[in-house]
């Protein structure tokens, strides 16, 4: 029988930029029951022509092969790659962290925030707001970190990702 | 050849309706199939101001669909539909989807409010792109003049190119009055910005494929609608495979006349109320070829049981069909001419021997289950048998040698006309598949009859289903459309009933056809004739009063009320696991709740 193992995919897809493109996509997704774990999108030329989707989904390996033939047939898909598969791959995340607190914890906080590379981009007497790129992982331990020291609010974009090396999709 | 609207091109500028007219005329459409409504009056205006384009108006727009379907499915060309927006547009869904599950091409212009009432809730506005989006193939909101005629050409393109399908074409009303620029249909080659289907195979995998049905101790050849809507040259080149290797044949519903029913090498249907020689030989084959068809579940029957020894060669033009419900070894994107064409080729040069007396065995094994003669029935008595009404149906049909078009409704009677109606050609064989689509034969026969008005359309209908769009018996009149509507009359919806009987201890719930209408009176009431056959002796004399005709007809046959369509495969069982007949219907209250899960 099929393999029954379920992994993780980062899909890029290169899209015309057009309306209803974005829901087609999604669509697709919803219509079809695969998981979104998280989905990007944003015009990557100058003419705003085409815009570029990054996906990440699971499934076994025969639901991310039809997961990629369905968007390949789309009309308005130009490409589909999986970045998981080809090679090596860098996958960036950009989140916004707000911590409230005071004394030590506000202290702590910010040490911590330092050894994660963390910025400071907004800061009141009783607050900050981190901003922090990285993979998901790295921003998921930094969430876990500040939770205990004033975690209020967390917000992140999904993850943007492409092929390491000459190769352009 | 201008339209005779169509002023002068550097005196007056088009309007956008005229341009959407010219861009069918240029896409090289006669007829369009409509229902006309205040969003669309300008295209009606500009279609009454010139001649070379036909409108069929249709009773309702889902009918207005199905009729493109059926004039798509028996030419090979785009059919067109014109809705207004609104309950036009959303009318037209059921059609839409069933174009897409069964891989049609149409292109369907619908009406929309003018774009700067969009999103208003304004009258008859419905969000159309957003509703079609998953009944069509594409969908556009033409919201720019600029990009009307590049539009119109971009939806005929789709809709035809790779795996067919519907396609909307959404127009605002203001979009339709004001100026527009045309520009001509992209020339032939001029790549799409980004839909280019891959069309021709890759010779590694032909190769690989021959080499594996060569060396083949049981083979089967499994064919689907793909060869069909690759053209009549498909079927064609598919018959000289089939012939070339020797090899058993099998359609599928929808492929239905790819490979000629009357051919000793063809197996009949296979599925769930296929043959039990082509079942079997696809449950027992070790080597099985498809070409053009998905692996359906009404094909497939239990997945984990299905033809469980064999390696699988598929070939469709639609890679997402490829490893979607079956994992193949050898998958081959292409379209069936192309790839028939190459295997064919591949054939002849390879020099791997072919295993002959394994072959030659398997045929024994074969003509063995063929024996079992699984489509006999017995017709005794006054009572018609409704699988006795389609064979003499086809072999009056036959004895007269008119060029001769079957549509059907859904349920048992669409079934029987696949078991026991012959097609040696392609495009002959118009039926809902995938959708299963009641209501879809009437509409799809009118369709027929418009492309081939001296044809011989008759629509194979139960008496439920014809009442889905009973009112396009108008158009038929308005139209004078010979078609003729051979309804198996069982009062029952009978599939329904079937499974009731089988799976649900026989308790017939709302499956009865209460208070049906007398059909005679409902022929005349449309201008039409009507006739009846009650008892045996009576059924060829109405055939033959009901083709003789020459205008519209609906026979009403009375036909046995509890009769079953027979061999099933129940659902979640297995190829092997038939039921043969009445007598073994009692295996089916076997049925697992999991098999009664699925439909």
């Amino acid at each position: 029988m099929s393999d029954t193992r379920i992994r993780t995919a980062t899909i890029a897809v290169l899209v015309e930029n057009e309306s209803g493109v974005l829901a087609r996509v999604i669509g697709l997704f919803a219509g079809r029951g695969y998981n979104i774990d998280s989905l990007t999108v944003a015009p990557v030329d100058d003419e705003g022509r085409l815009s570029r989707i990054t996906i990440v989904t699971s499934g076994t390996e025969m639901v991310i092969d039809q997961i990629k033939a369905q968007l390949d047939r789309l009309v308005p898909v130009h490409r589909v790659q999986d970045l998981t598969l080809e090679g090596p791959y860098l996958k960036r995340e950009l989140a916004l962290i707000k911590v409230v607190g005071q004394g030590d914890q506000r202290v702590e906080a910010l040490r911590l925030a330092d050894a994660f590379r963390a910025r400071v981009v907004d800061a009141t007497t009783e607050s900050f707001v981190f901003e922090m790129t990285g993979n998901g992982e790295k921003i998921d331990a930094f969430c876990a970190l500040m939770r205990p020291l004033g975690l209020k609010e967390v917000c992140r974009t999904g993850a943007v990702a492409i092929a390491r090396g000459a190769v352009a999709l | 050849m201008s339209l005779t609207a169509e002023p002068a091109a550097d005196t007056k500028p088009m309007t956008g309706a005229e341009v959407v007219l010219r861009a069918l005329k240029d896409q090289g459409v006669d007829v369009i199939f409509g229902y006309p409504g205040g969003a669309v009056l300008p295209i009606y205006d500009a279609l009454f101001q010139q001649n070379s384009i036909r409108h069929i108006l249709v009773r309702h727009e889902q009918a207005a669909v199905h009729a493109a379907e059926g004039y798509a499915r028996s030419t090979g060309k785009v059919g067109v539909v014109l809705v207004t927006s609104g309950p036009g547009a959303t009318n037209a869904v059921t059609g839409l989807v069933d174009a897409l599950m069964d891989s049609i091409p149409v292109v369907c212009l619908t009406g929309q409010v003018p774009t700067h009432l969009i999103g208003n809730d304004a009258f008859q506005e419905a969000d159309t792109t957003g509703i079609t989006r998953p009944a069509t193939k594409h969908n556009y909101l033409v919201k720019r003049s600029e990009d009307l005629a590049r539009v119109m050409h971009d939806a005929f393109y789709v809709a035809r190119s790779g795996r067919p399908g519907p396609v909307v074409v959404d127009l605002p009303k203001d979009i339709l009055i004001k100026p527009a620029p045309y520009v001509e249909a992209p020339a032939v080659g001029v790549p799409h910005r980004s839909y280019r289907p891959v069309t021709q195979p890759d010779m590694a995998r032909i190769q690989e494929a021959v080499r594996l049905l060569k060396r083949s101790e049981r083979p089967v050849i499994y064919a689907g609608g793909g060869v069909i809507n690759s053209g009549p040259e498909a079927s064609r080149l598919l018959g000289e495979f089939v012939r070339l290797t020797g090899m058993p044949c099998t359609n599928t519903l929808m492929g239905l006349g790819a490979f000629p029913a009357s051919d000793p090498l063809f197996l009949g249907m296979l599925g769930m109320h296929g043959t039990y020689q082509a079942n079997l030989t696809m449950h027992g084959c070790d080597v099985m070829f498809n070409i053009g068809a998905r692996f359906d579940d009404r094909i497939t029957g239990r997945l984990d049981a299905f033809s469980p020894g064999s390696k699988k060669i598929h070939a469709d033009i639609d890679p997402s069909s490829i490893n979607k419900n079956v994992r193949v070894d050898v998958p081959i994107v292409g379209d069936a001419g192309a790839v028939l064409a190459a295997m064919i080729e591949c054939w002849n040069s390879d020099p791997t021997p072919v295993a002959k007396d394994a072959q030659l065995a398997w045929w024994r094994q074969i003509d063995q289950w063929r024996k079992r003669d699984c489509l006999a029935y017995v017709q005794q008595g006054p009572i018609i048998k409704p699988q006795h009404a389609v064979k003499r149906l086809f072999e009056i049909t036959q004895e007269l040698g008119r060029e001769t078009f079957i549509s059907t409704e859904v349920g048992q009677h669409q079934m029987w006309a696949a078991q026991y109606f012959g097609f040696d050609k392609p495009n002959r064989w118009m039926t809902s598949g995938g959708l299963g689509t009641m209501g879809y034969g009437l509409p799809a026969a009118m369709g027929v009859q418009i492309a081939h008005p001296a044809a011989l359309c008759i629509d194979i209908a139960g008496e439920a289903s014809i009442l889905m769009n009973i009112q396009e018996m108008g158009t038929l009149a308005q139209y004078r459309l010979p078609v003729k509507v051979f309804i198996l009359n069982n009062e029952y919806m009978g599939m329904v009933r079937q499974w009731q009987e089988l799976l649900h201890g026989s308790r017939y719930s709302e499956s009865y056809s209460e208070s049906l209408p007398d059909f005679v009176k409902l022929a005349e009431a449309f201008h039409a004739r009507g006739l009846r056959a009650q008892t045996a002796d009576q059924l060829d004399d109405v055939i033959r009063e009901m083709i003789a005709h020459p205008g519209p007809v609906i026979a009403d046959i009375c036909v046995a009320k509890d009769e079953n369509c027979y061999p099933m495969i129940p659902s979640g069982a297995a190829h092997n696991d038939m039921i043969m007949g009445p007598s073994e219907a009692k295996y089916a209250a076997a049925v697992t709740d999991e098999g009664k899960v699925l439909v």
